[in-house]
């Protein structure tokens, strides 16, 4: 049991990890990750390729089920209860909204990208999907773009409108948490701001955790923000504090500086 | 400078390898439209006697009156062997479509590692069995089974044929329907995935309807594997001309009916041209099978293009 930080109910977490460790075929890629992510939180991953930013995401929704030679150790605790104790993933994953680097438009219309998640747990009314689709489009600032042709292949749109897509597909699944892997690198600068004001928005109703390759976009985001370094947790610190040079470790000082990465 | 010139128009050794090969290359390509091409020329040069003459569309077409040996008045009435050829291939798809879809998609998407790979290999080892042997098993193991299970006096017929002709296109299906299957890139199983669908869930949801042109190809070319098939289906058809009304008639099939005559006429004769004639029908229905199959593998690449799908296999086996 992690001994939660004075002032703060264990509740009061969205994730707790500790002493977290991930392993390829023996071969690790992260280790030693200790920390909390609190409830209604934008908390910010940054750090260079092959620091185990990605790793991280998927030890959180037990993507290493379907991943040979993954094997992680240490705890991941959701909304307090271990994920690995959950006798059925799905219903953790149906928790927990997931945004790929690259936008991954299924190859099913736009209404029915949307409608998925629904119809996998058995909501089948269409007055129902409908209002649901609508919702999380225009949640996810796409449904004006796209109000006229969701019967159109989702994976047509423009990488920028998939990245949306995928988004309002996050949000139909109603997640308590929504990981969000380098959502921007295949979205233009335009895009990637109104995604960002529409992540600012969802944060009353949600955990947010933002891996981003773009240190300024966990400036502008996260409250919180952990620095990855070559499988390890260098340190998390309150993200104004490690921008203006309050860092506790100097290699994060240096990274966000942009001196490496 | 003068260097400069001399590499610059120099043909090196490189050079004319490159160039040889591009000819060889263009030479096998080639030499396969010239095959097609020589083939159809070649049946249907001896059948153009009987097609221009002798043949009577209504007569060949809903006559089930296959004669071609009577002395007063042959008539050739293909009806009965075109029923025969569909009822046997209907029957083949029917067992055939379930146990290799079945199988593709166990292979595909629930079997990992050292399991996988060793079905690999049987299904592959499946597709290598003659079909003569195939013809064997209907004619000595079929049968009797048939027989002794639902009564009748006679095994050899659609119901029999109909099930060897489904095990045998059964491998080759599957193969081609887990290579559709392993066309869906993974960041679709990955999505779904992590949205809490079930395997299940993502194969039936997600997988199957972005494979379903590769997987409808694989069927086609499954009828047209029960089409062309021969000696499985003489052996285990019991070869005698009937419009089937159920399963337990013995019927005769096309293929089965030029494998069979063809030696026993003279060349030039009307029933050696009438035989030809069943073969240009032979090749063109296999042949618009297949162009089908291309049509429909092709739309799915179409469907992935702008994740860069590779190519897929030649539809034609």
């Amino acid at each position: 049991m992690t001994s939660p930080a004075p002032g703060r109910a264990a509740g009061d977490y969205a994730v707790e990890v500790e002493d977290l460790a991930i392993r390829y075929h023996g071969k690790p890629a992260l280790s030693g990750v200790t920390f909390q992510v609190r409830r209604n939180e934008i908390f910010g991953i940054i750090g260079p390729a092959n620091s185990g930013k990605t790793s991280f995401l998927r030890a959180i929704n037990r993507m290493d089920l379907m991943t040979a030679g993954m094997e992680v150790s240490g705890s991941v605790r959701v909304e307090g209860r271990d994920v690995r104790s959950w006798r059925n993933p799905y219903a953790l994953r149906q928790r927990i909204g997931v945004v790929f680097p690259l936008p991954v438009g299924l190859p099913l219309t736009i209404y029915d990208n949307v409608a998925l998640s629904s119809r996998l747990r058995g909501t089948r009314r269409k007055a129902d999907l409908d209002v649901i689709v609508e919702r999380c489009l225009r949640r996810a600032a796409l449904w004006d773009e796209v109000k006229d042709r969701l019967d159109s292949l989702g994976s047509l749109l423009s990488g920028g409108q998939q990245q949306r897509l995928t988004i309002a597909r996050a949000l139909s699944q109603d997640p308590s948490i929504l990981l969000l892997d380098e959502f921007s690198i295949a979205v233009d600068p335009v895009t990637t701001m109104r995604i960002e004001e529409v992540l600012a928005e969802l944060r009353s109703e949600m955990t947010i955790v933002l891996v981003t390759n773009l240190v300024q976009q966990a400036r502008r985001l996260a409250a919180r923000t952990a620095f990855f370094l070559t499988g390890e947790l260098v340190e998390v610190t309150e993200t104004e504090t490690m921008f203006e040079g309050g860092a506790q470790d100097p290699r994060t000082t240096a990274y966000v500086e942009g001196k490496f990465g | 400078m003068t260097d400069v010139a001399h590499a610059a128009d120099r043909r090196d050794l490189a050079w004319w390898v490159d160039r040889a090969v591009q000819i060889l290359v263009l030479a096998g390509g080639l030499s396969a439209i010239v095959f097609i091409a020589g083939i159809f020329v070649f049946i249907t040069r001896e059948g153009a006697g009987f097609v221009f003459d002798r043949f009577d569309f209504r007569e060949f077409f809903f006559s089930p009156r296959w004669t071609p040996t009577s002395s007063h008045n042959p008539t050739y009435g293909a009806l009965a062997l075109i029923a025969g050829t569909a009822s046997v291939t209907g029957l083949a798809m029917v067992v055939s479509v379930p146990f290799s879809l079945g199988a593709a998609v166990y292979i595909g998407e629930f079997a990992t590692g050292r399991v996988r790979e060793t079905l690999k290999v049987l299904v592959e080892l499946l597709a290598a069995i003659p079909s003569v042997v195939w013809g064997f098993i209907g004619l000595s193991i079929m049968n009797p089974l048939i027989i002794q299970i639902f009564d009748v006096p006679i095994g050899l017929n659609v119901l029999n044929s109909g099930i060897i002709l489904g095990l045998m296109a059964a491998p080759i299906m599957t193969t081609i329907a887990e290579d559709a299957l392993k066309a869906v890139p993974d960041t679709y199983r990955e999505a779904a995935e992590a949205m809490g669908a079930t395997r299940w869930q993502v194969t039936f949801k997600v997988v199957l309807p972005a494979a379903r042109n590769g997987l409808v190809a694989a069927t086609l070319l499954g009828v047209g594997r029960g089409f062309g098939e021969t000696m499985a289906v003489l052996m285990a058809s019991g070869h005698s001309i009937n419009l089937p009304t159920s399963p337990f008639d013995s019927v005769r099939a096309l293929t089965a009916t030029i494998a069979a005559e063809l030696g026993e006429t003279a060349a030039g004769s009307d029933h050696y041209q009438a035989l030809f004639t069943l073969g240009i029908f032979l090749f063109l229905v296999t042949f618009a099978i297949n162009f089908a199959a291309d049509v429909f593998v092709r739309g799915g690449q179409r469907k992935h293009r702008r994740r860069g799908r590779r190519p897929a296999a030649s539809a034609n086996p």
